[in-house]
């Protein structure tokens, strides 16, 4: 058994694992390493091979795969070393990371930092608790991605599509891309989970339906799946009687959200925000636990990847001055809650503010979508600060620098978001879609 | 004199406008509900020549993957993304490609070539 050591240890090498063993080489640390479990870097981006990605980190549009080959040449130009087709099996306290593989079979790693970045999984049909027998043919979008864009296989026919996040809508063209009949995409909530812009170039282009306020209340099906019962819900969600209907597929996909994929953090004894899924964290995406950071879709679940790319390279930054003994001592951590309006904020914690440091960049979700808003922070329970937002979508991350004197020497920081009065005059460049 | 109005949701940003495009002889006379110049471009071009750009996957052989990831370099007119569909469906390449590679220059004449999204190398 091989025992090792390194700086920085990054556990997953999709965006955001590779984006924080880079900024961690750069600011200094030593030696890095990745340990990916697929055969090869990337990530989820390997399977997303539609455009979008990439305008904020490198002005341009590109594929998923194509965002990720950056990346990967990033790393195969440096000297950070990358384990793939490895499987950590536990990061414990002190930075002991046991892995396991094929070729190299049982491995000890001992890391001053750990990065988390293995990113997210797909909810299944047991979390959506849909009734009905359980036939072939039901799968997540995002296994149906991998299946049809890397694998070769078209899980499908006759498609219906339960969820309309973003997975869902880009499996909607990418199947019928490939010759299958999408028949309808179901969404129980009163609005999509999806950007309008896949709305309208992945439905609407190929006539697809679009059904708001619908849930599924029976899949049927002996041994492959035949069909699905659909009835419409009122706005506490509660199905309406006498609204049933039937749509006949052999093949269902789920895109009804995604959870931080959390079992290694939990495992060591993390602290978690019950709401993200992810760590709780502090502005250098530190977690509860000292030397271990988070960064991408473990930590919260991002829209756009050029976040994830932004956000990794902050705890990879973090992890490097770590493992040189030049980040600041925690010391006593100041609150930051998500208020009315907000569901989701991170950093959820701030440590003690570096001298000569302007503002801390927070990302936000959305309780529910708004007009024209307001961010806004309250110190202490004092209004300290706000801004305009044009529109507020839950699909949509807020991003938002928070200018340091404005949070003063405030123990308790709220954020909320309000209804803007009047026309919000200001348009803020945050959120755009991709 | 043939006129169409078309309603149009706006995707340049997240805001989403929704406004309506009114065609006179193929000519576009006004654009309503459009709260940007860029909303009004995209408005104007949608109803007038909407066109999209294309991502599949063709055939590899001797490959780490059955499948290579292709993009179009720039838009396609819309009516004819299955053309290029049926176009890749018959191409087969083989391993190792390069990213950036062109896997098939000027699709069916539009002036379009379609490069491949990734590496892919030999399978020993």
């Amino acid at each position: 058994m091989r025992e090792l050591s390194y700086d920085v240890v990054a556990i997953g090498g999709g965006p955001a694992g590779m984006a924080a063993a880079l900024a961690a080489r750069e600011a200094g640390a030593e030696r890095v390493l990745i340990i990916e479990r697929d055969r090869e870097l990337g990530g989820i981006l390997q399977q997303c091979i539609h455009n979008g990605f990439g305008l904020r980190r490198f002005e341009e549009e590109l594929t998923g795969p194509g965002y990720a080959h950056r990346y990967i040449e990033m790393v195969r130009n440096s000297d950070i070393d990358v384990w793939l087709d490895t499987t950590v099996l536990a990061a414990e306290p002190g930075g002991v990371i046991t892995s396991v593989s094929p070729q190299a079979g049982l491995q000890v790693v001992r890391a001053t930092s750990v990065v988390y970045a293995m990113g997210c999984r797909e909810r299944t049909r047991g979390a959506i608790r849909t009734p009905g027998s359980r036939p072939a043919g039901v799968f997540t979008a995002g296994a149906a991605q991998r299946m049809v864009n890397m694998e070769g296989y078209l899980p499908g026919k006759e498609v219906v599509i339960v969820g309309s996040g973003d997975i869902g809508l880009i499996m909607a063209r990418r199947m019928t891309f490939e010759g299958a009949k999408v028949k309808a995409v179901f969404e129980i909530m009163p609005y999509s989970n999806g950007l309008t812009r896949n709305i309208v170039q992945c439905l609407e282009d190929f006539g697809i339906p679009l059904y708001l306020g619908h849930s599924v209340t029976a899949i049927h099906g002996k041994d492959r799946v035949t069909g699905i019962t659909v009835s419409q819900v009122n706005e506490k969600l509660e199905i309406v009687p006498d609204t049933a209907f039937d749509v006949a597929c052999d093949c269902v996909l789920l895109s009804v959200g995604l959870i931080p994929e959390n079992e290694l953090g939990r495992a060591a004894g993390l602290m978690l925000d019950p709401i993200t899924g992810g760590a709780l964290v502090d502005q250098f995406r530190q977690t509860s636990l000292p030397g271990f950071f988070a960064a991408g879709n473990v930590l919260h679940v991002h829209d756009l990847v050029d976040w994830v790319s932004e956000e990794a390279a902050i705890a990879g930054r973090s992890a490097a001055r770590h493992a040189r003994g030049e980040l600041p001592e925690g010391g006593a951590a100041r609150q930051v809650a998500a208020g009315e309006g907000i569901r989701t904020v991170v950093p959820q914690r701030l440590s003690p503010l570096e001298p000569g440091k302007m503002s801390v960049r927070f990302y936000f979700r959305a309780a529910r979508p708004m007009g024209a808003s307001l961010l806004q922070l309250y110190a202490d329970g004092e209004l300290a600060f706000e801004r305009k937002l044009r529109i507020v979508k839950p699909s949509e991350m807020i991003v938002a620098d928070i200018p340091v004197r404005k949070i003063g020497a405030a123990t308790k920081l709220e954020f909320r978001l309000a209804p803007a009065p009047g026309k919000a005059e200001t348009e803020e460049e945050i959120g755009e879609e991709a | 004199m043939a006129r169409v109005v078309h309603a149009i949701q706006c995707i340049v940003c997240p805001i989403g406008c929704g406004g309506e495009v009114t065609v006179e002889d193929g000519t576009v006379t006004t654009l309503t509900g459009f709260t940007c110049n860029k909303g009004l471009a995209y408005a104007a071009k949608e109803v007038v020549s909407p066109k999209r750009m294309v991502t599949t996957t063709v055939r590899v052989s001797g490959g780490g993957l059955p499948l290579l990831p292709v993009v179009s370099v720039a838009p396609v007119p819309k009516d004819r993304i299955f053309d290029c569909l049926n176009l890749l469906r018959g191409v087969s390449v083989m391993a190792p490609i390069a990213e950036g590679e062109i896997v098939v220059a000027d699709a069916l004449g539009l002036g379009v070539d379609f490069r491949a999204a990734r590496d892919i190398s030999v399978v020993q």
